[in-house]
């Protein structure tokens, strides 16, 4: 067993290698780099010492040197805890990502929550009461949820809640609170905001969900296991519950591992960018777009890193809740 | 046979299902009397409505099929008072506490496909506890009140009794080292072994009559011989009935006392085992008979039942058998349904041959 996780972690290392170099490669294949856009408008501006200045950067930030060596000594700060400089920003990437990180996650796991208990317990009615009004309406409205975009589902609710409902619901804070210090009144003012994120990511991430778990649990139900419970004397409610659920639910674990938790992270960037929310997902976004390649390559390593675990973590808890793929 | 001995009556059932392509009645006017310590085979091909009558007496008919007619009278004895008072199952509400403490305190079942007919991420013993901590009560002594007559009061088993009445109960179906197999996965046993376990599991619960739909189709033979000689050493060890499902004539005539043969979800015949075996009644009960592959007799081409098993939703008219009937009766067989007459002593048939009409 420690044999095992041992070598999947060192599996992880190679991997995390390997990613961070070739997103390193493909930052640096358009022509140019972030300096060539500075001098650019620098230029544009007029300014005489463009020139010197965008010099003196590019010795700073090592960009006059070749490319191995650029990416080695990248890769050697970031294992010392300094992943770089973000041109844009012109800030350390650290204490970028640092100040959107509680909110991202605050935001992820909310989404996580809502999302799971949603989406469990109207996969299991959906497929007990099969054919039913209520598995109908479900069916439509995960159906919906599947086959709108993100982005689209956010444009609508806001102009809804803006038009309509004449509320400031851009981001996660109304202004006067964006820099107020917490208080009952910021997290009121949060809840406030975090509905819109909240109830698209309910309606997209749901949809998914209920239909994996209407599938599992209709085709576990039909198992000879589940009618040999309910001889046993069961009711009906733990025949489902302790039985059907309880296997059907396994191959969920692996979709939570390996979506939810880079998704954490990563979320949903196109939404984040809608809703103009200070996660990380758009400073990814946008960092790929200028060129600001120490800032996209962490974010890069980041979510290889929480791939990479939460794969490890969905086989250790599958491992641990079915018996059938005990690890040897 | 005493009226008192009853266990079961299943009288004029119909189970029907309602699918897509129209109405499928499985069981078509059924009728079956179990004794108490009885064992009843039940024969029949594939689809007749052997497996389905057996989930009616459990009143779990899988959807979308439904109890449409007839009753199934339980007489259900106090153990206390041996006072015995009847219930009909068809009645009873499918998730309702009566059925529930009926199925597998009072009736057990064992299925046919051991490989799957245990939860995969349970233990052996965590499903022998959950069957044992739903039914079984340990009487409790009361003390002091010696005004009052034994009143007997009862308590559920505890976490520790329960470990160890698992490890009995696999002892006693024959798993080698029973207290370490408690804690086996179904994966890791093997299939003879997995069918000992649902054996196990029903019985741990000391039921009156075990229902054993095809329990040993899915295993080869002489694990088929095994499985057979554990459930006959234990139904006589605790006076079980058994109703024993099967198309293995062979594995019936070994088991049964008595034989109920069907036919499209009715019974056909009825007869005690020697009697079906050396002189069946019904033409299809002759039949089966015939089809049976006999050792020594080489070179001659089996005998089988002419035609097929009639579409479900296009019954002939009269004796649903008549199309395939050797005896076939033009004017009568496709007009008149016959009826269960007694044939001779103890037998049973609803053939038109023995009908005057």
């Amino acid at each position: 067993m420690v044999n095992y996780i041992l070598r999947r972690l060192g599996y992880a290392v190679i991997m995390i290698v390997l990613v961070s170099f070739v997103g390193f490669c493909i930052i640096k294949l358009p022509p140019g780099d972030f300096l060539t856009q500075k001098l650019e408008q620098l230029r544009a501006r007029g300014d005489r010492s463009a020139e010197s200045q965008i010099e003196a950067l590019r010795a700073k930030y090592g960009l006059d040197r070749p490319f191995m060596v650029q990416y080695t000594t990248w890769a050697v700060n970031f294992l010392k805890g300094d992943f770089g400089e973000s041109f844009q920003y012109e800030r350390p990437v650290k204490d970028l990502l640092g100040e959107r990180l509680t909110m991202t996650v605050v935001l992820a796991l909310a989404t996580l929550i809502i999302t799971w208990v949603l989406a469990i317990p109207l996969g299991v009615y959906s497929a007990v009461r099969q054919y039913s009004l209520g598995d109908q309406i479900i069916t439509t409205i995960s159906f919906i949820g599947i086959g709108i975009p993100g982005f689209l589902l956010a444009l609508i609710i806001l102009f809804f809640a803006i038009v309509v409902l004449n509320q400031d619901v851009l981001g996660l804070f109304s202004k006067e609170y964006i820099d107020a210090p917490w208080s009952v009144g910021k997290v009121i003012d949060l809840l406030k905001h975090l509905w819109i994120p909240a109830l698209i990511s309910a309606v997209t991430g749901t949809g998914g969900l209920i239909r994996i778990m209407r599938g599992n649990l209709l085709e576990t139900m039909g198992q000879p296991f589940v009618e040999a419970a309910r001889a046993r004397g069961l009711r009906n409610r733990d025949v489902i519950w302790k039985h059907a659920v309880r296997v059907a639910i396994n191959p969920l674990i692996v979709i939570l591992g390996s979506e939810a938790l880079p998704g954490i992270i990563g979320g949903n960037a196109l939404v984040s960018i809608v809703l103009n929310l200070p996660t990380i997902g758009p400073l990814f976004v946008d960092s790929l777009r200028r060129l600001d390649m120490y800032l996209a390559g962490t974010c890069i390593v980041f979510f290889t890193i929480l791939l990479l675990v939460g794969n490890l973590l969905a086989d250790l808890v599958l491992a641990w809740v079915d018996p059938r793929i005990r690890l040897e | 046979m005493e009226d008192g001995n009853k266990f079961i009556e299943v009288r004029d059932l119909h189970v029907e299902f309602d699918v897509r392509a129209g109405i499928i009645k499985a069981v078509d006017g059924m009728w079956l009397e179990i004794n108490r310590g009885q064992t009843v085979g039940v024969i029949g091909e594939s689809g007749c409505g052997k497996s389905v009558t057996a989930r009616a007496i459990m009143n779990m008919v899988p959807k979308p099929g439904k109890i449409s007619g007839g009753e199934i009278l339980y007489h259900r004895k106090n153990k206390d008072t041996g006072e015995v008072t009847t219930i009909d199952i068809t009645k009873l509400d499918p998730d309702g506490e009566v059925i529930r403490q009926i199925r597998g305190g009072e009736i057990g079942m064992i299925f046919q496909e051991p490989m799957s007919s245990l939860t995969p991420v349970y233990t052996a013993g965590t499903h022998i506890y959950e069957a044992v901590s739903l039914h079984r009560l340990v009487p409790v002594k009361k003390v002091g009140d010696q005004m009052v007559e034994t009143i007997m009061t009862y308590r559920k088993v505890t976490k520790q009794e329960a470990r160890e009445i698992a490890i009995d109960m696999l002892r006693r179906v024959g798993i080698p080292k029973p207290d370490q197999r408690v804690d086996s996965y179904p994966h890791q046993l093997s299939g003879g072994q997995r069918q000992r376990v649902m054996i196990a599991i029903a019985l741990s619960c000391e039921p009156e009559m075990l229902i054993a739909d095809e329990p040993t189709t899915a295993l080869d033979v002489s694990i088929e011989a095994q499985i057979l000689d554990v459930m006959r050493e234990l139904q006589h060890s605790v006076n079980m009935a058994i109703m024993f499902i099967t198309h293995n004539l062979g594995v019936i005539a070994e088991m049964a006392e008595e034989i109920v043969v069907m036919y499209m979800g009715k019974q056909v015949e009825r007869a005690k085992v020697v009697d079906l075996f050396y002189d069946p009644k019904h033409p299809y009960t002759q039949a089966l008979l015939r089809s049976i592959p006999k050792i020594g007799k080489r070179g001659e081409r089996l005998a089988t039942i002419e035609g097929m098993v009639p579409d479900p939703f296009h019954l002939p008219t009269g004796c649903v058998f008549h199309p395939r009937c050797p005896m076939f009766m033009p004017g009568k067989c496709d007009r008149i349904v016959p009826t269960n007459k007694e044939v001779a002593s103890n037998h049973w048939a609803s053939c038109l041959l023995y009908e005057e009409v």
